[in-house]
C-alpha cells in the first residue's frame, strides 16, 4: 500500500442560501484558494474526482458544468460520484493506490436552496414502494429517533446536549453556518418539529462547497509541512429497503470501521457525519468511541450541512486540525443515503 | 415471478403487476449566477455582454462564470456587436410539443463578431433552404416594450447581405 495523505483543504463559509452565485461560481473560489495555498495548478494534479447530485440543482448534468471550475483543458483524467465527496475521496485514494498518479483533486458541493431539500431527498428512496409515498427526510429521521428512544438507547435530554455541544463548538469554526451557545433546558421546552425531533435535533439547510488535495509519499511532504496520512479507509452499504434494516444500529459503520482498522484505536478527536442528533449516538456507538474522544470540534453536520459535501468536510476538518498540530490521530466518518444507509470511515494520523 | 405469486392461494389467479406509475414533481428556483445575470440584464437594454478570460483572452457569450479552459472567473465585460456568422445550423422539420415556430425553420450557432463561442439562435427572413455556413447575420430584437432579461429579447438573426465569411475565419468554432 502507498502512503497517501490529505495535504490541503478549503471550504466555503456555509450559508443558508447563496442566491447570487450558481454552483460553478460557488465552487471556483474554493478550488482557486486551494491551488494557491499549495502552489499548484491543475497541471500538477493527476486525477480529479467530485461528488454532487443533480437533484439539488434540478438540472441534468450540472456536475459537468461545474467541472469548468478546475480548468479541465488540456483534457484531464476525471471522474464523478453521485455521492458525498467523501466517496470521491475514496475513489481518489484508490486511484493513487494503483500507482498511476501521485496527486488527486477531490471536490464536492451542495446547493440545497433552489428546491425543497426534505422532498428532494425522497428521490433517493426505493422507487417502487417508498419514494411514491414521499416520506420527507425529517419524518424518516424521526422514525429512527423514535425507535432509538423506545429501545432506551438515548433520551431527549441527551439529544439536546448533543445539539448544544456541536453548535457551541462551531463558535470556533469560521466556516460554520449555525453556531451558538444554547441551553439544554430551553431547547427541551421547545415544541417538536416532527415528533420526537425538535428543531435543534435537525441540521440546517446549507449551500456550500469544499475541495481537497491528496498526495502520495514524498510528494505529500513537499506540498504540506504536516500531511494528514490516511492510515485506514473503508466504506460499507446496508440494504436500500428501510424495513429490512435495524434502524437502531449502524452495522455498516461498524463494518467499515473494522475494515479501516479503526476500532480500539486511540484518537484525539473524531469528526462524525451525523445530520441528526440521534445519529451521532448511533455512529459513536458503532465506532466504539469513549468519552475521552472529543466529538466534532468543528460543530459537525449540525452546524453546517452542505448535502453531498458534508462528509468530505468531516475528512477535511479532521485533516486540517492534524496539519495544524492540534492532534496526532483522528477518526473521520461520512454517511450517505437515507438513515445512515452507507458509511465511510477514515483514520488520519500526523507524523 | 408469476410462479412466486401462484404459491399464495389467494393470488393464484391474479394477473401480475407489470408496471406502475409514480408521478413525481419537484419545483426549483434557478440561480443564473453573477455572470449570466449580467448578460441577461444587458439583453433587457438591447445589449449583448460577453466576458473575457484574463488568462487566454477568449470572450464567452453567454458567460457562465468561469473560463472553462483556465478555471478562473471571467471578470472583464465586453460589449459585442449584434452581427456575426452562421457557423453551423440545422433545419427543423419535426413538430414537437411546446414548439413556438412553424416547421420547417432553422436553428443555428452564431459566432458574434469578437466572440469565441457560438450563440444558439433562430435564423429567419430568408428561405430555410438558403441558409448556409459562413452567412453573415444580424440580430433582430423585439420591440422596446417587450425587452426583458431573457434571450427571447432577440427574436432571431437575419442575413445582412454582406459576402459570406471565409471558412478559415470560423473553423475553430464549428
Amino acid at each position: 500500500m502507498r502512503d497517501v495523505a490529505i495535504v490541503g483543504f478549503t471550504q466555503t463559509k456555509h450559508r443558508r442560501r447563496v442566491d447570487e452565485r450558481n454552483e460553478v461560481e460557488m465552487l471556483m473560489p474554493v478550488i482557486g484558494e486551494l491551488f494557491e495555498d499549495l502552489g499548484v495548478t491543475i497541471g500538477d494534479i493527476g486525477f480529479t474526482v467530485s461528488g454532487s447530485t443533480d437533484y439539488l440543482a434540478g438540472q441534468g448534468f450540472s456536475f459537468v458544468m461545474t467541472l469548468d471550475a478546475v480548468g479541465p483543458f488540456p483534457p484531464i483524467s476525471e471522474s464523478h460520484v453521485e455521492m458525498d465527496g467523501a466517496w470521491a475521496m475514496a475513489e481518489a485514494w484508490t486511484k493513487i493506490q494503483t500507482g498511476t498518479v501521485d496527486t488527486a483533486l477531490v471536490y464536492a458541493y451542495g446547493k440545497s436552496s433552489p428546491g425543497s431539500l426534505r422532498d428532494v431527498l425522497t428521490r433517493q428512496l426505493d422507487p417502487y414502494y417508498v419514494a411514491p409515498l414521499w416520506p420527507d427526510a425529517i419524518s424518516l429521521a424521526a422514525l429512527q429517533a423514535r425507535a432509538m428512544l423506545e429501545a432506551g438507547l438515548t433520551t431527549e435530554a441527551e439529544l439536546a446536549e448533543i445539539a448544544v455541544r456541536n453548535r457551541r463548538s462551531a463558535l470556533d469554526n469560521p466556516f460554520a453556518q449555525l453556531a451558538l451557545d444554547g441551553d439544554v433546558d430551553a431547547l427541551l421546552a421547545a415544541p417538536t418539529l416532527v415528533s420526537p425531533l425538535r428543531r435543534h435535533d435537525c441540521p440546517p439547510i446549507t449551500d456550500g462547497a469544499c475541495a481537497m488535495v491528496l498526495a502520495a509519499g514524498d510528494r505529500a511532504r513537499e506540498l504540506c509541512d504536516r500531511p494528514a496520512w490516511i492510515r485506514g479507509l473503508d466504506h460499507r452499504v446496508e440494504a436500500h429497503t428501510l424495513g429490512v434494516r435495524d434502524l437502531t444500529d449502524s452495522v455498516s459503520t461498524r463494518l467499515a470501521a473494522q475494515g479501516a482498522g479503526a476500532l480500539g484505536g486511540r484518537y484525539d478527536f473524531a469528526e462524525l457525519h451525523a445530520p441528526f442528533t440521534h445519529q451521532e449516538v448511533l455512529v459513536r456507538s458503532a465506532l466504539e468511541l469513549g468519552s475521552d474522544v472529543a466529538i466534532n470540534p468543528s460543530g459537525g453536520a449540525l452546524a453546517a450541512n452542505p448535502v453531498m459535501a458534508t462528509g468530505l468536510v468531516r475528512m477535511g476538518e479532521a485533516a486540517t486540525r492534524i496539519s495544524r498540530g492540534e492532534g496526532d490521530r483522528a477518526l473521520a466518518h461520512a454517511t450517505q443515503g437515507p438513515l445512515l444507509q452507507q458509511n465511510l470511515v477514515c483514520v488520519l494520523e500526523g507524523e | 415471478m408469476s410462479d412466486l405469486i401462484s404459491q399464495i392461494p389467494a393470488l393464484a389467479d391474479v394477473e401480475p403487476v407489470r408496471s406502475i406509475r409514480t408521478p413525481a414533481r419537484l419545483d426549483y428556483r434557478f440561480t443564473a449566477g453573477e455572470a449570466t445575470s449580467r448578460f441577461l440584464r444587458g439583453l433587457a437594454q438591447r445589449r449583448i455582454l460577453g466576458e473575457r478570460c484574463s488568462v487566454c483572452g477568449k470572450v464567452y457569450v453567454p458567460p457562465r462564470g468561469p473560463c472553462p479552459t483556465d478555471g478562473v472567473p471571467t471578470r472583464e465585460q465586453v460589449e459585442l456587436p449584434h452581427t456575426g456568422v452562421v457557423t453551423t445550423f440545422c433545419i427543423v422539420n419535426l413538430q414537437f410539443y411546446g414548439q413556438a415556430m412553424e416547421v420547417p425553420y432553422v436553428s443555428a450557432t452564431i459566432l458574434l463578431d469578437g466572440a469565441d463561442i457560438g450563440l444558439f439562435a433562430l435564423v429567419q427572413e430568408i428561405p430555410y433552404d438558403q441558409v448556409r455556413m459562413g452567412m453573415r447575420v444580424e440580430a433582430v430584437w423585439v420591440d422596446d416594450d417587450q425587452l426583458a432579461p431573457t434571450l427571447e429579447s432577440i427574436k432571431w438573426f437575419r442575413p445582412t447581405g454582406e459576402p459570406d465569411a471565409d471558412y478559415e475565419s470560423y473553423r475553430e468554432h464549428v
